[in-house]
């Protein structure tokens, strides 16, 4: 492609504090309309805002997260604008003191590091939400002055992939941190882009467009890839881009331009004379950083070292934090045994059955102590991996009973024992002349298929490697 | 004796004295004010929608009296929020509105058992302005002389005050509003050092700038209501958290070796000769009783009007923001406004719910933040107010307040400066530079000029240090008589 | 400096106020007289001042994350001049 991609993203999260930003209202989501809201966040004449310490911890933590300088004085800035669902028609920001600049994360894409640089990461206040009519519009004020943080990347994203990779790694790493739910759908997490293209070595950008409306990753990438195609054509053509605002269509799958009548906007920040500034002592910041948790490429790393499993598989388990304590707890539950396979175990049949019931895999409920059973006997070969993963694990899950009870009454047990198979196989023998013969003259399949008729005759119970075994020695 | 009938006159310690032996009762106090207000307010006009509500609405409690403010009823200015009750900062687009919430102050008075007034005073809309001419209801009048202002922007309740339809009251200061009213008027009024006193429940003007405090016939009532207003508030952040002192306690009438510094800039051209003539005679009798006084400088004197109305306009022109007929007061809204659309009911609402001085101001206050002049005008002007703060700084090491006139003229007549508004700010050349230094305030009647219009003498102290100006106050008050002198009405 | 009927004009508009032709052109001349008395201040040697943004030399005022109670829907809408159900109701946004 003759045109270099450049992408930015912007960020907006809402940290999961039990009240608001400069109120003590709640933050609990999904209430009646307008009944979580005080003179404070309805911006009511003569009311003041206070900022929540909560919220600041947690703004400083993820900016420390992200290697970010934290700013030593820091202060509040008005933004001002009109809107409906702006009580004050002016938001409480951050412009030219932003509690944290110049940090940075690191995507991996095909196993190679990119290192992104983080241009900002600040607090505000969030909106209030409308609800579109024909002739009107309702307002909801239950949201206004919930605390957002703006976490904005310089443009050094060059394809929609790495937007993606970058999305989902900041809000691994924000999960981590236990600052945010980061549930797009619920619009914890919000994500708007700035993309441009420039012909390859060429140092200036070429114009952007913002790009607004996408809920939920997929749509960030699907919407980079439309807007690409897009300025590449009209690129092509030798038409200009147009700076402007487009929102995603996700029905229509494509970009649409907004039309407003696209006047710069003139916020006239002012620093917050409601507020008092903020110092941010070396304290505060070592003390924020031993409240952050092992964070999720260290816990990937260490999860290849420890239990020797390959980045793939690590990677999934260290997905999530919860997963990822999880895993940890069935790895000690197991004093360290059999780490491979509680690994195969975790992302395979567990992953597998928490997708059947919609939920994650720390939300079926099986105990540690109980998975590192499971694991052991069907590593013992006491119950055939295809029982243990599909009959067994279902009941665990159901009815919250332990493995060896399950194994028992479903009269699951394996039976391993040659002398007790010996019968079984002769008869398969002398019920299926023809496969034997099939398998004598060297056709493969046959002893497979003979296989399979002892399992029918055990009812699954027998050990098919000891089957095949004893076949292949009746069989000489 | 007082016969009932006459109970309005007395001053608030006054009353508080006699309900706390109960010699009289709360309903009396309050049925005598009631009484004055019908008799002499047609003329005067310092409350607002009068017609519209009851005057208290409820029974002073008679537990109260044994209270510290003992039942008696105070009058608030129309920008301080009461729950229930209207306040509308006198302007069209708050019409109707009822706070869901009291203001700390009135909070702290009702604990204190204060009867707090559901009419309100007439003020400025907004608080933009020096006369109370441009409040939505009219004019106030002067009580000395009805063909005059009372000052502004809290002129109502100066006006109440001093034409004793009013016990005591409340007012706020942006840039003199409490002081020079209380000049043109004759009575007393302080501005708390800049978070003395708590801002949450007062409808913004400047947020860096306002400051609620008390208008009261004498001294006295001034330390006593301070001592029930002031203090730290966890609902404002630029609330000090420093203690409250007993300010009662600092009314000693002793000054001797106080040293007072009289600045320069404050008695040049521009002064009206009888208002230089009468502050000169009142430091004189400051100095009779024992002060020391020495002339200073305060170099950027004359620049503390535009600095102030570009700070004061910007914050103001945001605080009022809010004002756009979704959540409250008044909407354009029905063919007549032709409102079609949301942007067009923002601007038919505030075209038409503003007054012409609220729309200068907010015009301004936005164009000084706006794009390539932020730097020019709002940052400039923050920079030389460090430079006034830095002014007062220094005189402070040496001296323990200041001494000027509160207002270079006396009351002016209604209209007079109503068509210039560059003359009308230009009236608030010596109460403003307090505002943006953030140091308290008071002024006291000392005097009156020929025509009978009283004149006010303005002190200042360092931040924190209200009880030096409780201590000069009180005693230039205890050996003059001007505070007991009272208009004809 | 000069500000012209076109400047006063889009601080109006920033502002979303409407002015009147009368008004604007009142306006115009009012605020030229305001920001030529402001000017002065160009006067002043400024390098090297700190601008004061806050007067009161307090830092760090902060608040508990404890929730209280919010206001009943009732009182939160009670002074909205248009309303639906528990909703504040706006003019449709019209580009």
């Amino acid at each position: 492609m003759q045109y270099e991609v450049v992408i930015g993203l912007e960020v907006h999260v809402q940290l999961k504090t039990k009240t608001k930003a400069f109120c003590g209202c709640s933050t609990e989501f999904g209430k009646e309309p307008n009944s979580q809201a005080c003179p404070v966040c309805l911006g009511f004449p003569g009311s003041l805002p206070v900022l929540n310490k909560v919220a600041l911890d947690y703004a400083l933590r993820v900016a420390l997260a992200l290697n970010c300088q934290v700013q030593e004085y820091t202060k509040f800035d008005r933004k001002n604008y009109f809107y409906p669902d702006l009580p004050k028609n002016y938001q409480i920001s951050q412009y030219d003191l932003p509690l944290s600049r110049n940090g940075f994360l690191d995507i991996y894409i095909e196993g190679k590091a990119k290192h992104i640089d983080i241009r900002r990461v600040h607090l505000e206040e969030d909106a209030g939400k409308l609800i579109h009519r024909d002739e009107a519009s309702l307002v909801d004020f239950n949201r206004t002055g919930i605390p957002l943080l703006e976490i904005v990347s310089e443009p050094q994203l060059n394809s929609s992939q790495e937007a993606y990779e970058y999305l989902t790694t900041l809000k691994n790493i924000i999960e981590y941190l236990d600052v945010s739910d980061c549930d797009m759908e619920k619009g914890s997490l919000r994500c708007d882009a700035n993309i441009s293209l420039k012909k390859r070595g060429v140092q200036e950008l070429g114009t952007k467009t913002e790009l607004k409306n996408m809920n939920s990753f997929k749509a960030v990438k699907d919407a980079l890839e439309f807007e690409i195609e897009r300025q590449t054509e009209l690129l092509g053509e030798g038409e200009p881009i147009i700076q402007e605002t487009r929102l995603w269509d996700e029905k229509e799958a494509q970009t649409v331009s907004m039309r407003t009548k696209e006047e710069a906007q003139d916020y006239r920040y002012f620093p917050e004379p409601d507020l008092t500034p903020f110092i941010i002592s070396q304290d505060k910041i070592e003390e924020i950083k031993k409240a952050i948790p092992e964070l999720p490429r260290e816990k990937m790393l260490r999860f290849m070292r420890d239990y020797g499993l390959s980045e793939y598989d690590a990677k999934i388990l260290s997905s999530s934090k919860k997963y990822a304590e999880y895993a940890e707890e069935c790895m000690k539950a197991s004093n360290n045994k059999n780490k491979k396979s509680i690994a195969n175990w975790l992302i395979g049949p567990l992953a597998s059955a928490a997708s059947d019931h919609h939920c994650a895999v720390p939300d079926l409920k099986i105990l540690p102590s109980e998975l590192v059973k499971l694991v052991e006997m069907v590593d013992l070969e006491v119950v055939s991996n295809l029982a243990g993963k599909t009959v067994v694990l279902t009941e665990m899950i159901n009815t919250g009973k332990d493995p060896e009870t399950i194994i028992k009454e479903k009269n699951l047990i394996q039976i391993s024992d040659t002398s007790a198979l010996d019968n079984i196989v002769d008869e398969v023998i002398k019920e299926n002349a023809k496969s034997v013969n099939n398998y004598k003259t060297g056709r493969g399949n046959a002893l497979m298929f003979l296989v399979g008729q002892v399992m029918k005759k055990s009812q699954g119970k027998a050990n098919p490697k000891v089957v095949q075994d004893i076949l292949r020695r009746l069989l000489k | 004796m007082v016969m009932e009938r006459e109970l309005y006159k007395l001053t608030a310690h006054k009353l508080i004295e006699k309900l706390n032996k109960e010699e009289i009762t709360s309903q009396e106090v309050l049925n005598s004010l009631k009484n004055r207000v019908e008799d002499i307010d047609g003329k005067v006009k310092a409350y607002v929608r009068l017609s519209g509500s009851p005057f208290l609405n409820r029974t002073p409690k008679t537990e109260h009296q044994k209270s510290i403010l003992a039942g008696i009823p105070i009058s608030i200015k129309d920008n301080i929020c009461t729950e229930g009750l209207n306040t509308e900062c006198c302007s069209k687009i708050l019409e109707g509105f009822k706070p869901p919430y009291d203001a700390t102050v009135i909070k702290k008075l009702k604990e204190a058992g204060a009867a707090i007034l559901e009419v309100k005073t007439n003020m400025d809309e907004f608080a933009f302005g020096s006369s109370t001419e441009n409040s939505f209801f009219g004019s106030t009048h002067n009580p000395w002389d009805l063909e005059c202002v009372p000052g502004g922007s809290s002129g109502g309740s100066a006006a109440a005050v001093a034409a004793e339809e009013a016990i005591f009251a409340l007012g706020s200061d942006t840039g003199g509003s409490i002081r020079q009213p209380a000049a043109f008027c004759g009575v007393v009024g302080l501005k708390p050092t800049y978070g003395r006193v708590s801002r949450y429940g007062l409808i913004a003007f400047a947020s860096s700038l306002d400051q609620i405090g008390p208008i009261t016939k004498d001294v006295k009532d001034c330390a006593i209501l301070m001592n029930v207003i002031s203090g730290h508030d966890p609902c404002d952040s630029t609330s000090a958290n420093i203690e409250v002192p007993d300010y009662t306690k600092s009314l000693h009438n002793d000054i001797k070796g106080i040293k007072i510094g009289i600045p320069k800039e404050y008695f040049i051209a521009g002064l009206d000769s009888e208002v230089k003539t009468i502050a000169e005679e009142a430091i004189d009798k400051l100095k009779d009783l024992g002060a020391a006084y020495k002339q200073v400088s305060l170099p950027h004197t004359e620049y503390a009007v535009p600095v102030y109305y570009i700070i004061a306009t910007a914050e103001a022109g945001s605080n009022l923001a809010r004002f756009d007929g979704v959540q409250y007061g008044f909407r354009a809204q029905g063919t007549g406004h032709r409102a079609q659309g949301l942007i067009d009911m923002y601007k038919a609402t505030r075209g038409e719910g503003f007054g012409e001085e609220a729309k200068r101001r907010i015009i301004l206050g936005t164009f000084v933040l706006s794009h390539g002049y932020y730097d020019a005008y709002y940052i400039r002007a923050l920079k030389v107010r460090t430079l006034i703060k830095q002014d007062f700084d220094e005189i402070f090491k040496e001296c323990d307040c200041i001494v000027t006139p509160t207002s270079p003229t006396p009351a002016f007549k209604i209209g007079e400066k109503a068509a210039d508004p560059l003359k009308m700010y230009l009236s608030d050349i010596y109460t403003i530079s307090a505002n943006l230094s953030g140091i308290p305030a008071i002024s006291i009647p000392c005097g009156f000029t020929r025509k009978g219009l009283p004149i006010g003498l303005q002190i200042l102290a360092k931040p924190f240090d209200e009880e030096m100006l409780f201590r000069v106050a009180y005693a230039y008050e205890h050996n003059t008589l001007w505070h007991k002198m009272k208009p004809k009405l | 400096m000069a500000i012209d009927k076109e400047t006063v004009k889009y601080a109006a508009h920033l502002a979303r106020i409407e002015l009147k032709p009368k008004e604007l052109e009142k306006l115009s001349q009012q605020l030229q007289d305001i920001l030529d008395f402001i000017d002065q201040l160009k006067k002043i040697d400024i390098k090297d001042i700190h601008p004061t943004s806050h007067i009161l030399p307090i830092n760090n005022v902060l608040r508990e994350d404890c929730p209280r109670e919010s206001l009943p829907s009732e009182k939160t809408l009670m002074n909205a001049p248009v309303k639906e159900g528990n909703f504040f109701v706006v003019p449709k946004i019209i580009e």
